[in-house]
């Protein structure tokens, strides 16, 4: 009998930790899926954040190194300036990639490092049970915006792509979501894309996924996905914000 | 043992005088005799405001604090330095001070002074910006530090290659301190 | 041999490094350092290395992280406040077992404090170089040949047990130029690292990581490495020991003011006191037995620091109450002279008889 459907080879077979509903799973198979179809396992390297996504070690099945908390982007550059032949990618939410490593990101961005970001954004920190993320949006209610965020006193959330598009050394930005079938295959392209852009050494690039957190923003899975399209979609839209190989190789 | 006079001295003027290069070169004729050397600049803000000093030993045996705080010798290139510097020389110890920028007088008649206006020397002789040599050479003559067959071959293995051209004019300068 | 140079000691450093092999580099500028990060810049590119100048020093430790868990020889270099940034990505590398050489050139603090040179760090580098239960190679060198020598054992022992080395320096012997021959420019072999995440699939893979939620995991894996700490303080202790066979006064400093003190200890042998120098060349290991041993013959001890006592602690530690233990430090950036200290040995000498 055919084989019509398997696990990727570039996942272990460790048992995902994530809550029921959540969409890192997903993330975690279309960036398998994306090392596989370039026959890179033996040749990627990947760096875990802090966040949920903190035992991502346990689940890419190639080398890995769990980084310090934001320090994700400096700790791959210097494993893409030691091994510039291998495939190095980060894997970051929205916490530990524009609060507290947003220094890390915005310069790894401006050197054109060649490495590639997977930025998981669920507007929440979930892996502390539901505290106000840099991406929280306007009113979000979590536990440390009980009344809503306040854009008065907390500010706005802070649109990634947008911002590192505008630097030069950004080869490639995409925003996507996986909150549908047709948008989940959009999203396998796109991390398909970044890889490729890092294969061809053009340069940083970013893909931007939002993703859903049922647990912590209190709805079950499917009224998650609703949040996600009404809530999140208007204020983070889907789209390739930066695409240098469109561009002839050229910056912006 | 070495023959040369151990030496601890401070050299301090203006930044732009030579004052640092001076160090450089005493403690570079150190190590041609084969001797034990240090040399230490004043460093940071201090550099930028306008002063520069430093620190140069030379000794038979490891040099023990690099920061020279009691000088036996000492050459001034600006007042601020003259005022800062003359009264921590050691009693017996050499002062050098370029004395077409001071005019100032050395009080104290315990130590030997020599009193050379280099600036205007180097002019007279088309040595311009070499007046620190010029007192180096004298400070080397009233000290004894090395030679000044070791002081000659030190210049030309430190002034850089894309200044060769100015090693003749550096060692003329040497001698005519020395001279003076 | 090759030939005496006059070389800065900032600079010293940066070509040992190269000449142990090191190609990467990561840093952030703060003086008194920076001399060894621009002669970095100018020989790393020509030689197929990489100097990349970081946007913080927070960044720049994790970039040696990186490079470390790539399977490179990497360092970095800064000074105090730089240090203190860097503490982070120090602790992660020792949780993940990874080597790298980490410069201090040691200036006035707390806070921005100076510029000018000091000892203050030593808390700092030997009790907390990072969060944690750990400990990393701290390497006191006294001259810019002793910084040289000390830079390719410092990779060579960071590499073996697998954990980050540091040379404690300061701001006087980073910035002084002394004579110093430099080892050969022959080709290092640097050792194999298995271990690197540098490309494997499956059960081959590696994995670099101090997360272990498991508490027991946790307690047996500090554990080995505690014992591995055990082994080096049996082997790899170093001190000098100068004019110390009758000495009754024991003056015993480290770096920069173990020169000042070994000046003040000529002067008094000079003067007839029986005075001599315990010098730490290992600040971790901190060289226990050698105190255990002055202390059979001393009198009384004398600790000399650019602090106001830090390694004194030790010190006290070490010689266990058997004899008493003085301290005279001066701060904020103030070399102690000959002077000073030889007052203090003066003192000493007076209160023994």
């Amino acid at each position: 009998m055919a084989i019509v459907f398997e696990k990727p080879k570039s996942l272990t077979d460790a048992a995902l930790h994530y809550c029921p509903g959540c969409t890192h799973g997903i993330i975690h198979r279309l960036v398998a899926e994306a090392i596989d179809g370039l026959d890179m396992q033996s040749q990627t390297v990947g760096v875990a954040p802090v966040g949920c996504a903190v035992f991502a070690y346990n689940y890419f099945n190639c080398d890995m190194v769990e980084a310090p908390h934001g320090r994700a982007p400096a700790v791959a550059t210097g494993i893409k300036r030691v091994c510039p032949q291998n495939l190095v990618f980060t894997y970051q939410g929205d916490g530990d990639l524009a609060a507290i490593g947003t220094a890390e990101t915005v310069h790894a961005a401006s050197r054109g490092e060649n490495i590639t970001i997977i930025f998981v954004n669920n507007a929440i920190y979930g892996m502390t049970g539901g505290q106000m993320a840099p991406t929280s949006l306007p009113n979000q209610i979590t536990q440390t915006s009980p009344y809503g965020r306040d854009v008065k006193t907390a500010g706005y959330p802070i649109r990634v792509c947008e911002m590192l598009s505008t630097l030069s050394g950004t080869a490639y930005a995409e925003r996507v979501s996986v909150d549908s079938v047709p948008n989940i295959r959009k999203a396998a392209k796109a991390i398909r894309k970044a890889f490729d852009v890092q294969k061809a050494g053009k340069g940083f690039s970013i893909i931007e996924v939002l993703s859903t957190c049922p647990t912590n923003w209190g709805l079950n899975p499917v009224e998650s996905l609703d949040w996600l399209r009404d809530n999140m979609m208007p204020y983070y839209p889907l789209g390739v914000y930066k695409d240098k190989t469109a561009e002839g190789g050229d910056a912006k | 043992m070495s023959e040369n006079r151990d030496l601890n001295a401070v050299l301090a003027g203006f930044g732009g005088q030579g004052i640092l290069f001076m160090g450089k070169a005493i403690a570079y004729a150190g190590l041609l005799d084969g001797r034990e050397v240090s040399w230490l600049p004043s460093y940071g803000p201090e550099m930028r405001g306008g002063t520069a000093n430093c620190s140069v030993c030379i000794s038979d045996e490891q040099i023990g604090c690099p920061l020279v705080t009691e000088p036996d010798a000492l050459i001034v290139m600006n007042r601020p330095s003259f005022e800062k510097f003359v009264s921590t020389v050691k009693p017996g110890g050499t002062v050098v001070v370029e004395s077409s920028i001071i005019s100032a007088k050395v009080e104290r008649g315990d130590v030997s002074v020599y009193y050379v206006p280099a600036t205007t020397l180097a002019e007279q002789h088309g040595l311009n910006g070499l007046a620190n040599i010029i007192l180096m050479g004298k400070l080397l003559e009233a000290t004894g530090f090395s030679a000044m067959e070791t002081m000659e071959k030190t210049m030309e293995k430190i002034v850089p290659a894309k200044k060769a051209h100015l090693i003749p004019k550096n060692i003329e300068a040497l001698q005519l301190g020395a001279a003076y | 041999m090759s030939q005496r140079v006059l070389m800065k000691g900032n600079e010293a450093l940066a070509e040992a490094a190269i000449r142990a092999g090191c190609r990467y580099f990561f840093g952030y500028p703060i003086t008194p350092q920076t001399e060894l990060a621009a002669y970095m810049a100018k020989r790393l590119p020509k030689i197929d290395g990489c100097f990349l100048q970081a946007e913080s020093e927070i960044a720049a430790i994790n970039m040696v992280l990186g490079a470390s868990a790539a399977g490179a020889r990497v360092m970095t270099s800064s000074s105090s406040p730089g240090i203190s940034l860097k503490t982070e990505g120090i602790s992660y590398m020792v949780g993940s077992d990874l080597p790298a050489l980490i410069i201090n050139v040691q200036r006035g603090g707390p806070g921005l404090g100076g510029i000018q040179p000091s000892q203050a760090d030593y808390w700092q580098a030997t009790k907390a170089p990072g969060h944690g239960d750990l400990h990393i190679l701290v390497f006191a060198p006294d001259s810019v040949q002793e910084m040289v020598d000390t830079v390719a054992n410092a990779f060579a022992l960071a590499d073996e047990y697998r954990m980050p080395a540091m040379i404690l320096a300061d701001g006087m012997l980073g910035q002084m130029m002394e004579p110093v021959t430099l080892p050969e420019e022959c080709g290092v072999t640097l050792p194999e690292k298995s271990w690197a995440t540098n490309g494997h699939a499956g059960d081959a893979r590696n994995i670099a990581n101090s997360l272990y939620i498991d508490a027991v995991e946790l307690e047996s894996l500090v554990r080995a490495r505690f014992a591995r700490y055990a082994e080096i303080e049996e082997k790899h202790s170093q001190h000098e020991a100068y004019a110390l066979e009758d000495a009754e006064v024991v003056v015993t400093a480290y770096g920069a003011s173990a020169r000042v003190a070994k000046a003040a200890v000529r002067e008094a042998r000079a003067k007839g006191i029986k005075a001599g120098l315990l010098r730490p060349i290992t600040l971790w290991p901190f060289p226990k037995k050698a105190y255990e041993d002055a202390a059979k013959t001393a009198k009384s001890f004398l600790c000399v620091e650019m602090s106001m006592g830090q390694m004194v602690d030790d010190v006290r530690l070490a010689v266990g109450g058997k004899r008493p233990v003085a301290f005279y430090g001066r701060t904020g950036g103030i070399i102690p002279t000959p002077a000073e200290v030889l007052g203090e040995i003066e003192k000493q000498a007076g209160g023994t008889e």
